[in-house]
């Protein structure tokens, strides 16, 4: 058909060609532009973040071209790294973020397949609702799970405020919904047939999760993982909310709390305590980006 | 392998019956297509038989045993969809061999069910590739595969070469045809393409509107419909119907079609028309091969008219003519070498001993 169709406009098709290569050299040089700019804008905190951290407090405070190391040193990175307040920050923050993503993901991925593929009475307006609950900001939730904490400790007499591991149930009502919701959208996307075919072949709705639906939609598994791990990784409200003890912080309160003395700012050790902290997810990223990009179902069906 | 039986069976959606009433008897071995235009019932009848869709009344009995309540992996049946629904992360070994892993068959046997099964459908070569890396045809054959290692009592299939081209259908209608001589095991398969039927069954069920209009043998289907819906599905292109009333002339029991013409019916039609009532509205059936160019040695029964075509379409072998008959459109086959040419008159020949009559009210092959 296509080729019919230039033969017929014969004349026409040099200009009709070229004007759709000039469109999209100009698409092109704007994306290019924009993509360039918002390049910068945001590599520039992590930048300055970088070259702060290789200054002493002394060059830090100089008035010098802050944008320059004149001396470089890893005297931040050496003291963060041999200090047991931070080691500890570090082993907290990433305690919570593997058992959160693990409990997320035990929670999400059944929920999301149910919610998905078993159609039930209510199923529809149960997968709205849990997506509904992503939407109130845990700025308003937090003093009532402070409260209900409370009363439970109270109860029950089982320590729960200030103790670091409260973290792994709390963070799961930011990471759940959001997830579930992110699941139940690549286990729609899978075609009707392929759980059909498992059943037929003899495979339980548990045998067809794991077997199959997992790996087919292993892409967005992926995404809710990174963004489960992100989430618990960055969270600050809730640990500062929860956690007071110096052992029990996590990262982002720690590098808060301990690294600014009253007006005195560590800017050193703040920048590098950040970059330290931004490390794992990013490890995360370069390693899962792959896996989160290929689209797995190609070729399940036609296509 | 085993025979199917559906007793009664219907299916319900809210308000809308989707099957209804179905009685149908299929033996073993048997190759049986149910074929109808969509929405007819004819996949959720299939879907009903795979235990993916409950029924709501009646009963299904897959080898005497009456299934209705056992969930589809105990009903010991293999289904072909019509998107394949291959696993894609699985290699083709995998995908054929799932169902027998979850069995936990011995290693050695899945093996040498599934090399066989790949001989058979000449996909050896693939056997370590992904989904994605095959053709839709390739494709096709491993899902026929992952049936077939399964060898189960009933092969189900659900359009399985809608998604193909023309010219692969094509082969892919013989593959299936020579697994099924080969493998012998029950069958049934859902298409709406009237072609398709008729080349693969055993018997054809026509479906319309949730119920079964005929079941029979392709020749039965093409030669004795039982109603008009079962006539004009069946063949290609359809067969005309033409508006007509029976009379007596000379002692002599005719058809008119028009004012201007009025055939004799040949003695054996004659015989067993003439009990019918001589007003009632009726429809002559003629399929388009019996109604060709005219030549100089008429057999009995086969009568003469001139038309002017509308509209002419040489398939080579065959050239397609239209034209109208007090405005009912008709279509003929005449020889190439005929000399039809559109907006040109013509005298066409219908041969009569291979007419049907049809109640206009009822659509019933009279």
């Amino acid at each position: 058909m296509s080729t019919l169709a230039i033969d017929k406009t014969g004349p026409t098709r040099k200009v009709k060609l070229g004007s759709m290569s000039r469109d999209r050299t100009w698409a092109l040089r704007w994306s290019y532009f924009f993509l360039v700019l918002f390049a910068i804008f945001f590599l520039i905190p992590p930048v300055y973040m970088l070259i702060t951290s290789l200054k002493s407090s002394a060059e830090i405070s100089a008035a010098t071209n802050p944008w320059w190391v004149f001396h470089p040193t890893l005297s931040n990175y050496v003291e963060l790294l041999t200090s047991n307040q931070f080691l500890r920050f570090f082993w907290n923050s990433s305690m919570i973020s593997i058992v959160v993503v693990i409990v997320t993901m035990l929670i999400s991925i059944p929920a999301a397949f149910a919610l998905a593929r078993m159609k039930f009475w209510g199923s529809a307006t149960l997968a709205t609702g849990v997506f509904l609950t992503y939407l109130i900001p845990d700025s308003l939730l937090f003093i009532p799970l402070f409260k209900m904490l409370a009363v439970v400790q109270e109860f029950t007499g089982i320590t729960l405020l200030n103790r670091w591991y409260v973290l792994v149930f709390i963070y799961p009502t930011l990471t759940v919904p959001f997830c579930t919701w992110i699941m139940i959208g690549y286990f729609a996307s899978i075609p009707k047939e392929l759980d059909e075919a498992a059943l037929i072949d003899g495979a339980s709705w548990l045998q067809t999760l794991t077997r199959i639906f997992i790996p087919v939609a292993l892409p967005g598994l992926i995404a809710a993982t990174i963004f489960a791990f992100t989430v618990s990784w960055a969270q600050f409200l809730y640990p500062l909310v929860f956690t007071t003890s110096i052992d029990q912080l996590v990262l982002p309160v720690g590098i808060t709390t301990t690294l600014i003395k009253g007006d005195v700012f560590n800017w050193g050790q703040i920048m590098t305590g950040a970059l330290l902290g931004a490390a794992p997810p990013l490890v995360i990223y370069a390693f899962l980006m792959d896996y989160y990009i290929a689209g797995l179902t190609a070729g399940a069906t036609k296509g | 392998m085993a025979e199917v039986a559906l007793r009664k069976v219907i299916k319900r959606y809210d308000d809308v019956e989707a099957v209804r009433g179905i009685d149908l008897d299929i033996s073993d071995h048997e190759f049986i297509v149910l074929v109808g235009p969509s929405g007819c019932g004819k996949s959720t009848t299939l879907r009903m038989i795979a235990g993916l869709e409950d029924i709501t009344d009646g009963d299904i009995m897959i080898g005497g045993d009456v299934v209705n309540d056992v969930p589809p992996k105990d009903r010991d049946i293999a289904m072909v969809f019509q998107n394949y629904a291959l696993y894609p992360h699985m290699t083709v070994a995998e995908n054929m061999s799932f169902g027998l892993r979850l069995k936990h068959y011995p290693k050695a046997e899945i093996k040498a069910r599934v090399t066989e099964a790949a001989r058979l459908l000449d996909i050896t070569d693939l056997i370590d590739r992904k989904p994605k890396q095959l053709s839709g045809g390739q494709r096709q054959r491993v899902a026929m595969g992952r049936a077939i290692v399964r060898n189960p009592k009933v092969f189900l299939f659900d359009e399985p070469l809608s998604n193909l081209d023309a010219k692969l259908r094509v082969q892919m209608r013989i593959e299936i045809k020579k697994v099924h001589q080969k493998v012998r095991t029950t069958t049934v398969y859902v298409t709406h393409d009237q072609v398709e039927a008729m080349t693969l069954a055993d018997r054809v069920v026509v479906m319309n509107k949730g119920r079964i209009e005929q079941i029979g043998t392709p020749n039965e289907l093409y030669h004795k419909p039982a109603t008009r819906f079962v006539a004009g599905f069946i063949g290609s292109p359809a067969m005309n119907f033409i508006p007509c009333r029976l009379e007596d002339v000379g002692g002599k029991l005719n058809v008119r079609l028009t004012d201007r013409i009025s055939f004799p019916l040949p003695p054996a039609r004659a015989a067993r028309y003439s009990v019918l009532p001589r007003t009632e509205n009726l429809l002559l059936g003629i399929r388009p091969e019996h109604l060709t160019e005219s030549n100089a040695h008429l057999e009995p029964g086969v009568e003469t008219f001139d038309t002017v075509l509308d509209v002419t379409e040489p398939m080579g072998m065959e050239t397609l003519v239209y034209f109208g008959l007090e405005g009912t459109p008709i279509c003929g086959r005449v020889d190439p070498n005929a000399g039809a040419k559109d907006g040109a008159p013509m005298r066409l020949a219908m041969d009569l001993n291979n007419m049907h009559l049809l109640n206009e009210a009822t659509g019933a092959v009279l």
